[in-house]
C-alpha cells in the first residue's frame, strides 16, 4: 500500500525524473511527473501520449525517465497502456514475471479530445491503471488551440478574444463526471500548490485495484501569457477563486478536500493571465459573467454531491 | 553537444540510457538566477517541490541548493519562498 | 469442427478459413489478443474469445473498442514482451492505419489475420485486396493465403518469423474475405505439442522491464529521423532470407512446402498470370484448359506480398513474354493498380522484360471466373505476338 504523508519533508527523495528536459521555464507538469513517480510504488512503467510532456522529455538522444516510458501516438495512450496491462497480466499468470503498475499522463487534448474513446474503453473494461490527465487547458504542444477543456471565455488561437466572439464559447467538459460515469472507484483533482494532498491522493489511487483518474491543474505560462514565476500562485488562486475545486470521489462518496468558503473574486486570478485579459474589458462583461456562472454552478453542484450545506 | 550517431548505430526508436537527459544542461536558457540566502531559508522545502527541472537539491539535512546547470531561471522558488529567501540577480554577461 | 480423419503427426478437420486461423491462434498459445469485431473476421475474434473463455487459451483477451484502439494495445503488449495476434478487415484497418506505421517501426512482433475485404464507399463487405495494398509500404511483412490450409499454415509461421530476433517486424496473414474466411474446406492442423516444439514462448528483444527502465517511442528530429528509417529499410531486408528458413522448417514437421512464388505451366510458357489470394486456384484451372488445347500459358502467384520477392520473380518470368497483373483492387489515377505498380518497379532497369497488361477483377466480392482468365490470356498472347498492349487496363467482368 502506498503511504500518505503528512508533511512535504516526507516525500522520496529520489527523483526518478531527471532535469535536462525541456518544458518551459515555469512549466507546471514538472511538479506532477516527479510526485507520481514518487508517490506511486515500484515497479512501474509510464504511458504518455503525444503532447508537451512526451515531446519535451524525450528529444532523442536524450530522455529525462528514469522507469520504463512508452510513448505509442496521440489519442491511445490509454489504449496503449490496456495493452501492456493485459501483457504483464498474462504473462506473471504465465511465466511469473512481475507485474508493474501502469500509469499513464495524457494531457486534456490527449484525454479530453482525441483520448476519449480510448479513455474510455480502458475504463469500462477496468483495467488497472492510473490515468493522469495534465490539464493545461488548451493544446499546447501544437501552439495554443482550444480544447475541450479550455475554460469559457478563455482566449486560444482557435478561440482568439475577437470582436465579435471574445475567446471560446463553450464550457470546459467534467472529466471526473466521465470517470464516475464509467464507475470508477477513485478519481480526484489535484493541484500543485497543495502538495501534501496531491501526494496522498496519487498514493492512494496507486493503492487501488482497477482503473482510477486524476485531473491535475497544470499551469502554462506560455499558453496562458503568465509570467512564469506565478505559475504557483495562479494554481492557489484557482483553488481559492473555486475555478478549480478540490475534491476527490471514493467508492460514491464525494469529498472537497479544500472547502473554500469565502472565495478570492475571480478578477484576481484571471489578471495574471494574458488569455483572460480581454474578459476584464466593460464590453464583454458579459462573456465573464457566464464564466463565473459556470465556476458558481460547478461549485454549487459539487457542494450538493459531497452533502455540504 | 554529442557526436551524431549514424544509420549502423540504431535499431528501434528506444533510448536506451535512463535520464540522460542530464547530459542537456539547459542551464544557458535562463537570462536572471535564483540565490538562496540560508542564513533565512527554513527548510521548509517548498522550492524543492515546485521547481519544474528540478533544479533544486535537496542535501540530507534538507538544506537546499540551486543546480545552476539546469536552472532555467524561471523564478517560480523566488516567488513561493516563504521567508523571501530566494533573489532571482541578473544571470550577467560571459 | 469434426474431425474427419485422424494422421500421423496431425489430423484432418474441416474449418472455415477465420475457424482455421483462430485455431492456429490458439495452438501457438498468443498472450494476448486485442481486436474488434468486422465482417469477415468475427469468426476469428468469436472462437477466440470462445477459447479463453473455456479455458482453453490462456491470453490476455481485450474486447477493446475500435480498431484503433486493438492495435494500439497490441504495440503495448508487444513491448511489454508478450506473443500477440489481432484480426480485422477493409475500414477496420484503415482505422488502424496511423498505428501500422508506428508498429512496423517500433519492431513489434504483431501477428494480424486480415480477412480481405473492400474499402468503402460504397460499403462492401465481400472480398477485394485493397486494405492489403493500402498498408503495403508501412513496413509490415505481408502473406497471402490461397486456401484454408495456408490461412492455418502461414498464420503459425508467421508468428515464428515475426519474433524471430533477427526480423522482430509485424506480419500479416491475408485470407480472402468470405471466399476464404466463411468457406468450409479440409485441412490438415498439426498436434498440440508439434506446434509448441515449433513455436515456444516468445523470447522478447528489449522487452519493457522495470529492471531496466529504457524510452520506446521518443522524438526523432530532422537530425535523427532519416536515420532511423534507414535503418529500419535495412533490417527489412534481413526479413528475406528468415522467411525461407522458416518455410523450411515448417515443411520437415507438415510435409507441406511453401514458397514465396508458385508456378504453373512456366517451364514453356510465353504468357502468364500474376495473382495474388484464393483466386490463384481459379487462374490454374483456366490455363490447364488452355494448355490442353495446346496454349503456352502459365500462372504466378504469390504467398508471399512483402518483402516483395524481386529476384525470385524476374528469375521465374524470365522467357514470359506477356503477362498480365490481376488486382484485386484499384488505384485511382496511377499507372496501373498496386500490384501492377509492384511488378513494374521489378523490372526497372531490366533490358528484357514482358509487356504487361493490367486486369482489375473481383472488386467488392465480383466472382472471378474461368472465362476471363481465359480472356485476358488470350489478350496476351495478342500482346506477345504483335509486341503491342492494345488495351493496357481491363475490367474483367464489369457491366
Amino acid at each position: 500500500m502506498a503511504t500518505q504523508i503528512k508533511a512535504l519533508r516526507e516525500m522520496p527523495r529520489v527523483e526518478l525524473f531527471a532535469p535536462g528536459h525541456r518544458m518551459c521555464a515555469g512549466c507546471g507538469v514538472p511538479q506532477l511527473v516527479r510526485t507520481v513517480l514518487k508517490a506511486v510504488p515500484d515497479p512501474k512503467v509510464v504511458i504518455t501520449a503525444t503532447g508537451c510532456l512526451e515531446v519535451a522529455t524525450t528529444i532523442f538522444p536524450y530522455t529525462s525517465w528514469r522507469v520504463p516510458w512508452v510513448h505509442n501516438a496521440f489519442e491511445n495512450a490509454a489504449a496503449t497502456a490496456a495493452g501492456i496491462e493485459a501483457a504483464f497480466k498474462a504473462l506473471e499468470k504465465k511465466r511469473g514475471v512481475k507485474r508493474p503498475k501502469v500509469v499513464v499522463f495524457g494531457g486534456d487534448g490527449g484525454t479530453f479530445d482525441i483520448g476519449i474513446q480510448a479513455l474510455s474503453g480502458a475504463l469500462e473494461r477496468g483495467h488497472d491503471m492510473i490515468y493522469i490527465c495534465y490539464d493545461n487547458e488548451a493544446y499546447m504542444n501544437t501552439g495554443i488551440q482550444r480544447s475541450g477543456a479550455t475554460p469559457r471565455g478563455a482566449a486560444t488561437t482557435t478561440s482568439p478574444a475577437g470582436k465579435v466572439i471574445p475567446g471560446k464559447p463553450e464550457r470546459k467538459k467534467d472529466l471526473i463526471g466521465i470517470a464516475v460515469a464509467h464507475g470508477v472507484r477513485y478519481a480526484a483533482t489535484l493541484n500543485p500548490a497543495y502538495p501534501v494532498d496531491m501526494y496522498n491522493k496519487i498514493a492512494k489511487a496507486a493503492s487501488i485495484e482497477g482503473p482510477t483518474v486524476l485531473h491535475y491543474y497544470a499551469p502554462c505560462p506560455t499558453g496562458w501569457r503568465a509570467d512564469p514565476s506565478k505559475s504557483i500562485e495562479i494554481a492557489r488562486l484557482a483553488v481559492l477563486t473555486r475555478v478549480w475545486p478540490l475534491y476527490e470521489y471514493e467508492d460514491g462518496v464525494y469529498r472537497i478536500n479544500v472547502l473554500v468558503r469565502t472565495p478570492k473574486p475571480l478578477e484576481d486570478y484571471l489578471k495574471l493571465q494574458g488569455r483572460f485579459s480581454h474578459l476584464l474589458q466593460p464590453e464583454y462583461k458579459w462573456m465573464l459573467d457566464e464564466l463565473k456562472r459556470d465556476v458558481e454552478e460547478n461549485w454549487n453542484r459539487l457542494l450538493k454531491l459531497a452533502g455540504v450545506a | 553537444m554529442t557526436k551524431l550517431l549514424t544509420w549502423r548505430d540504431l535499431s528501434a526508436p528506444v533510448i536506451a540510457e535512463a535520464g540522460n537527459s542530464v547530459q542537456y544542461k539547459t542551464g544557458s536558457w535562463r537570462a536572471l538566477k535564483p540565490e538562496i540566502d540560508q542564513s533565512k531559508c527554513i527548510k521548509c522545502l517548498l522550492c524543492w517541490f515546485y521547481c519544474p527541472e528540478p533544479a533544486i537539491i535537496r542535501h540530507e539535512d534538507d538544506r537546499v541548493e540551486i543546480d545552476y546547470d539546469y536552472c532555467k531561471g524561471c523564478g517560480i522558488c523566488a516567488n513561493e519562498c516563504p521567508v523571501k529567501a530566494i533573489k532571482m540577480v541578473e544571470e550577467g554577461v560571459g | 469442427m469434426a474431425v474427419a480423419v485422424q494422421l500421423k503427426g496431425g489430423r484432418r478437420v474441416g474449418m472455415t478459413g477465420d475457424e482455421a486461423v483462430a485455431y492456429a491462434v490458439k495452438q501457438a498459445d498468443v498472450d494476448v489478443i486485442a481486436a474488434y469485431p468486422i465482417t469477415p473476421q468475427t469468426i476469428i475474434v468469436e472462437r477466440l474469445a470462445d477459447y479463453v473463455h473455456d479455458g482453453e487459451l490462456n491470453a490476455s483477451y481485450i474486447p477493446v473498442e475500435s480498431e484503433h484502439s486493438a492495435l494500439s494495445a497490441c504495440v503495448g503488449a508487444s513491448l511489454a514482451g508478450a506473443r500477440v495476434f489481432t484480426a480485422t478487415s477493409s475500414q477496420g484497418l484503415a482505422l488502424m492505419w496511423e498505428i501500422m506505421w508506428i508498429a512496423s517501426a517500433m519492431r513489434t512482433t504483431i501477428v494480424m489475420a486480415l480477412a480481405n475485404r473492400a474499402l468503402s464507399a460504397p460499403i462492401n463487405i465481400h472480398c477485394s485486396h485493397d486494405d492489403a495494398y493500402a498498408v503495403r509500404d508501412a513496413g509490415w511483412i505481408q502473406f497471402f493465403a490461397e486456401n484454408v490450409q495456408e490461412a492455418y499454415d502461414l498464420t503459425l509461421m508467421a508468428f515464428k518469423v515475426s519474433e524471430d530476433k533477427r526480423v522482430l517486424f509485424p506480419s500479416i496473414v491475408n485470407l480472402d474475405g468470405f471466399i476464404l474466411s466463411h468457406a468450409l474446406e479440409p485441412l490438415n492442423v498439426l498436434e498440440d505439442d508439434a506446434v509448441r516444439t515449433f513455436l515456444p514462448p516468445k523470447v522478447p528483444v528489449n522487452p519493457i522491464d522495470p529492471e531496466r527502465p529504457m524510452t520506446y517511442g521518443p522524438l526523432a528530429l530532422f537530425d535523427y529521423y532519416f536515420e532511423f528509417k534507414k535503418a529500419q529499410a535495412e533490417a527489412f531486408k534481413s526479413v528475406y532470407p528468415v522467411i525461407l528458413e522458416v518455410f523450411r522448417e515448417y515443411e520437415k514437421i507438415s510435409g507441406r512446402k511453401y514458397e514465396p512464388i508458385k508456378t504453373y505451366g512456366l517451364e514453356d510458357a510465353d504468357v502468364a498470370v500474376l495473382i495474388l489470394g484464393s483466386s490463384a486456384g481459379t487462374a490454374r484451372y483456366a490455363a490447364r484448359r488452355l494448355r490442353s488445347k495446346g496454349e503456352k500459358v502459365g500462372v504466378v502467384s504469390l504467398t508471399l506480398y512483402r518483402p516483395f520477392p524481386v529476384q525470385e520473380l524476374l528469375a521465374k518470368l524470365k522467357g514470359v513474354k506477356a503477362i498480365v497483373v490481376m488486382d484485386r483492387s484499384y488505384s485511382f489515377g496511377s499507372p496501373g493498380a498496386q500490384l501492377f505498380m509492384d511488378v513494374a518497379a521489378a523490372f526497372a532497369n531490366e533490358s528484357e522484360r514482358p509487356l504487361m497488361i493490367n486486369a482489375i477483377y473481383g472488386l467488392g466480392g465480383r466472382d472471378l471466373l474461368p472465362e476471363h482468365v481465359e480472356e485476358v490470356l488470350m489478350r496476351a498472347k495478342e500482346a506477345a505476338k504483335t509486341g503491342k498492349v492494345e488495351e493496357r487496363e481491363v475490367w474483367l467482368g464489369v457491366r
